[in-house]
């Protein structure tokens, strides 16, 4: 078995394993990855607390979890339902909506940072057709992150195929045998499919959720965390602190508590789900 | 036998009487797909068109949906001010080769984990799951640390050599499919003396091709959009990969957006995708359903 194994095993140590404990020491110096690291201890843990920026990242990518991943998940899980039955081009629709989710990247951001200029972009003429003036978007602090929300339900196709195959998995025995029960299509949701999809449910859960902690791209390309910080996520905060005013020592403390904090909330995700969540055969 | 036939006969009677009544459910659902296709498609038909406007037509409002003329030109223009040509060549070789390394030493790994009960085989393999959860961001200084030691800033080996140690979620994927071969194919290898690497290599791959689209398909595209990579390692601009390049047409040097040139840009992003896509839908989506997950 080993000898199959070794070259991720190596690669663990050398590109996980190494990385994490070298960055857990990091978070105790100041480092400008130029100059040796000098050891200050807890003095970036510290400065944290103090350090508004560090705040602002910690609100915006709270409030843009918060508000997009359940969205996300039920919109992907409604769509998914509405492909899972007996219905003409069904293919197409899933192919149409599952190709969004393979555009992510700049090239998406790009797309999009013309779809929301208010002056000539597609979502304010949209709006016009039903009498609404639209907003300038991302130009404006009050809503530009909710921008980046509704950028993000474009996606939620790749979510919507998993619940595909989850829902596809759900034997037809079980749910022609509740509608001889006479249970109706609600009651059939909630009492057989959803239990039935739970376990895919949690890990697109405490996926989307790791996923929406980890934006980029969008803030990188599209707004550069304005304006007035209001999309100053917490990775490009990581980013600029290391990279851009070389404060490695600072950017690994902010980097270790974005690990910690994404082990907690599979942690937590995980025991709660143990008592929600349906495996077959029982086992959890 | 009865109880099925006749449950099945039940079966039938329902599907029929659906077939006769048409179900407004399923009616709504019909409109509402349509309704949510088309939504999501509109941007991407709006940057194809776009991509062919001139700058004037680009700028006038309401929008047009067709181009008047179509200005090929545009595409030209990429070439030349952003050096295209290159940065897609780049793009490409990283994306080719990264496929080749995570499917070598995923493969590898995966048949490790599936194929055997040594001991401490769960504890690596629980090791593995738990690398799908550690944040990108948690590594990348000492990981930057390390590759500069190694002298390897400013080339593609920090974004190519990464992939050929496997990535945990490809593994997880494959040996989830490896599993689920018949275990007699594997004793008739053994009785005519096939050895283990012979029985990964002539047995387990060949049996695969839909898993292994599947894990070559995310890893082709997470290569292609990967931004946060190529920007930390690349700076040479002969040297950037395409989203790097792409990135920098929204960059403050512009007071107004070149918003045609961004269009093409992103349609050119997007074909390599487009093409894989075409080519492989069928094995990529019957990949991920035979897996169960992702």
């Amino acid at each position: 078995m080993y000898a199959f194994i070794s070259p991720w095993l190596i690669g663990f140590i050398v590109f996980a394993l190494f990385p994490i404990a070298a960055s857990l020491y990091y978070s105790f110096t100041d480092y400008d990855i130029i100059h040796s690291p000098k050891w200050v201890g807890l003095e970036n843990y510290k400065t944290m607390f103090v350090d508004d920026l560090f705040w602002k990242s910690v609100t915006v990518t709270l409030q843009y979890t918060f508000i997009s991943v359940p969205l996300q998940l039920l919109l992907a899980l409604g769509f998914a339902l509405l492909l899972n039955q007996k219905i003409p081009f069904q293919g197409f629709f899933r192919t149409a909506m599952y190709f969004p989710s393979m555009v992510s990247g700049v090239a998406m951001s790009l797309l999009w940072y013309w779809v929301f200029n208010p002056q000539i972009g597609l979502f304010n003429y949209m709006l016009s057709w039903v009498g609404i003036k639209g907003p300038a978007w991302l130009m404006d602090p009050r809503t530009a992150l909710y921008s980046l929300i509704i950028m993000s339900f474009w996606t939620v196709g790749g979510a919507m195929i998993l619940f595909l195959a989850g829902l596809q998995g759900v034997p037809s025995s079980l749910v022609e045998a509740a509608k001889l029960d006479g249970a109706g299509r609600l009651s059939i949701f909630l009492h057989v499919t959803l239990p039935m999809i739970s376990p895919v449910l949690l890990f697109q859960l405490i996926m989307g959720i790791i996923d929406s902690f980890q934006v980029f791209t969008q803030a990188f390309v599209m707004t550069q965390g304005g304006p007035n910080y209001s999309t100053w996520f917490y990775v490009y905060n990581i980013y600029t602190s290391a990279f851009k005013e070389y404060r490695a020592g600072y950017s690994s403390a902010l980097s270790w508590l974005l690990l910690f904090v994404v082990l907690f909330v599979t942690f937590i995700i995980m025991k709660m789900s143990n008592r929600y969540v349906h495996y077959e055969g029982g086992k959890s | 036998m009865i109880t099925a036939s006749r449950v099945q006969g039940t079966d039938m009677n329902v599907n029929a009487r659906r077939k006769r009544k048409a179900d407004p459910v399923r009616i709504i659902s019909f409109l509402t797909l349509v309704i949510i296709t088309a939504l999501m498609l509109l941007p991407l038909l709006f940057m194809v068109a776009t991509s062919f406007k001139t700058k004037q037509e680009m700028l006038q409002y309401p929008p047009s949906l067709l181009p008047e003329t179509l200005q090929f030109s545009n595409y030209k223009a990429i070439f030349s001010a952003l050096n295209f040509g290159t940065l897609y060549q780049n793009s490409l070789m990283i994306g080719i080769v990264t496929v080749i390394g995570t499917l070598l030493s995923s493969s590898l790994a995966a048949y490790g984990f599936a194929r055997f009960r040594g001991k401490g085989r769960d504890f690596w393999f629980m090791l593995l799951l738990s690398t799908m959860m550690l944040p990108y961001p948690a590594i990348m200084i000492p990981q930057f640390v390390l590759f500069s030691k190694l002298g390897w800033v400013d080339t593609f080996l920090p974004l190519i050599v990464p992939a050929f140690f496997g990535s945990a979620y490809n593994i997880f994927l494959l040996r989830q499919f490896f599993a689920t071969l018949p275990e007699e194919l594997f004793d008739a290898g053994r009785i005519d003396g096939c050895s283990e690497i012979g029985m990964y290599w002539k047995i387990a791959l060949p049996l695969s091709g839909a898993a292994l689209a599947t894990v070559a398909i995310f890893a082709f595209i997470y290569s292609w959009n990967d931004l946060l990579t190529p920007v930390l390692y690349l700076n040479s601009s002969d040297k950037f990969t395409l989203p790097v390049g792409m990135a920098s047409l929204t960059s403050s040097k512009f007071r107004i957006p070149p918003w045609q040139l961004l269009m093409v840009a992103s349609v050119l992003a997007v074909l390599p995708i487009v093409a894989l896509f075409v080519v492989a839908q069928r094995r990529f989506v019957e990949g991920i359903v035979l897996t169960g997950i992702k």
